[in-house]
């Protein structure tokens, strides 16, 4: 069966580099699977867990946003940050978990909710591919 | 002339100087070595993106962003990037001069720029000069990571996008060598030296390109600052390093000096000892 190197890229370093049969990922205009020898394509991702695929298994990583660029035989995710499932760290994803929860309900004006929203999706994302 | 005594409790104390800054040496080397593979770990990441804006910069429709473009500029925000502390030779120095520089020569007026300060030696001098900080951040770890300095790097982005700032200018070591490291002015935003790379292949872009441009280029602006702090950084510990072996090299020269005065000292003191017993023994002829 066909295969496609995947490549998880943050700032600080690669992620993960491996060979899969598929990538299945969110992207901001709806899921999208991707197989061997798709059209290359640039898209934004949302934050959500990026699912690889291949016979014996699936790993999943945590992605807070970024792109996803794809070629006939190659993925790459660009990402601000990216977590494979045994890398979290489940107790400060909770801890920011509260903590974004409490800003949103604190309903101060100082308080960017977007900001807020933002890190609380992250932290719940983190905690979903921990637990998965 | 100084006594035996004091010259040979000068030259222990320079000789644990010289202990200390040896070591000092040695751990900015170690840290300069990881610092160089944490840049080579961040290349991979830049390089991606830079090859897939400037892939859409090169695509026939016509694309514009508010990062792309030049305005008029009504106020300058400077990231100023420096060390939290001393002992690194001109490192500090020269981007604060720098920046005093840059500041004297483009603005009249206070209004007209802002600092955003990494690095306690540089904020220091901004707080102590009145020039407006908008932005700080001090103790970031010898080894970034990109989560360190997420926060800063996104809020000065936003500056731009809020057009509290028209344009952004990095001021940092750049790392040349280990005995050199030159001072980069960089302009940030707006975005101009895309560069025309190698088109190697076309995309499709979902949902398109200006979408695309508008998560890219922040995500993009943000590297670029976390690539020049670790550009930086590689420089602070060069730099570092550098002037702690400058400092053992000159220990080294007083000790030898030291131990110099200290022989003819001792000599000294023998040689007026056998004039005195001599004298003594004349006198009892």
């Amino acid at each position: 069966m066909k295969t496609l190197t995947v490549s998880v890229v943050t700032p600080d370093g690669e992620v993960l580099v491996d060979d899969y049969n598929m990538v299945s990922c969110k992207a901001e205009n709806g899921e999208l699977g991707i197989l061997p020898n798709h059209i290359p394509l640039v898209a934004p991702l949302t934050i959500d867990a990026v699912r690889l695929k291949r016979d014996n298994g699936e790993d999943i990583v945590a992605v807070s946003g970024g792109f996803l660029e794809v070629r006939p035989d190659k993925v790459s995710i660009l990402a601000r940050s990216a977590e494979k499932a045994i890398d979290i760290d489940v107790e400060r994803a909770e801890q920011a978990r509260k903590r974004a929860e409490e800003l949103l309900k604190s309903k101060d004006a100082k308080v960017d909710e977007a900001r807020a929203r933002m890190a609380l999706n992250r932290a719940m994302n983190r905690l979903n591919v921990a637990n998965r | 002339m100084a006594s035996l005594r004091d010259i040979e409790d000068r030259i222990t104390s320079t000789k644990k100087t010289r202990q200390i800054t040896k070591a000092m040496e040695m751990v900015s080397a170690s840290k300069l070595n990881r610092a160089e593979e944490n840049a080579k770990s961040y290349s991979a990441y830049s390089n991606k993106i830079q090859e897939i804006i400037s892939n859409i910069a090169n695509t026939d429709t016509d694309v514009s962003h508010p990062m792309l473009e030049r305005r008029e500029v009504k106020r300058t925000g400077y990231i100023l990037i420096t060390a939290d502390s001393g002992l690194a030779g001109g490192y500090n120095s020269n981007a604060i001069k720098k920046l005093h520089d840059t500041i004297e020569e483009r603005h009249t007026s206070r209004d007209e720029f802002t600092v955003i300060g990494i690095g306690r030696m540089g904020v220091d001098y901004c707080k102590k000069n009145d020039i407006s900080l908008s932005e700080q951040i001090i103790g970031v770890d010898d080894q970034p990571k990109y989560a360190d300095i997420k926060g800063i790097a996104s809020r000065a982005v936003q500056l731009y996008i809020d057009e509290e700032i028209d344009e952004l200018i990095i001021i940092f070591n750049h790392f040349v060598s280990v005995i050199s490291q030159e001072i980069h002015v960089n302009k940030l935003i707006p975005l101009s030296d895309i560069d025309e790379a190698e088109s190697t292949s076309t995309y499709e872009y979902e949902p398109g390109e200006g979408a695309i441009l508008n998560a890219l280029l922040p995500q993009y602006a943000e590297s670029l600052i976390y690539g020049a702090l670790l550009d930086a950084k590689a420089s602070e510990h060069a730099a570092r390093m550098t002037a702690m072996k400058s400092a053992t090299d000159n220990a080294g020269d007083l000790i030898d000096d030291l131990t110099l005065s200290f022989n003819r000292a001792r000599q000294a003191a023998i040689t007026q000892e056998i004039t005195e017993i001599v004298g003594g023994a004349a006198a009892l002829e």
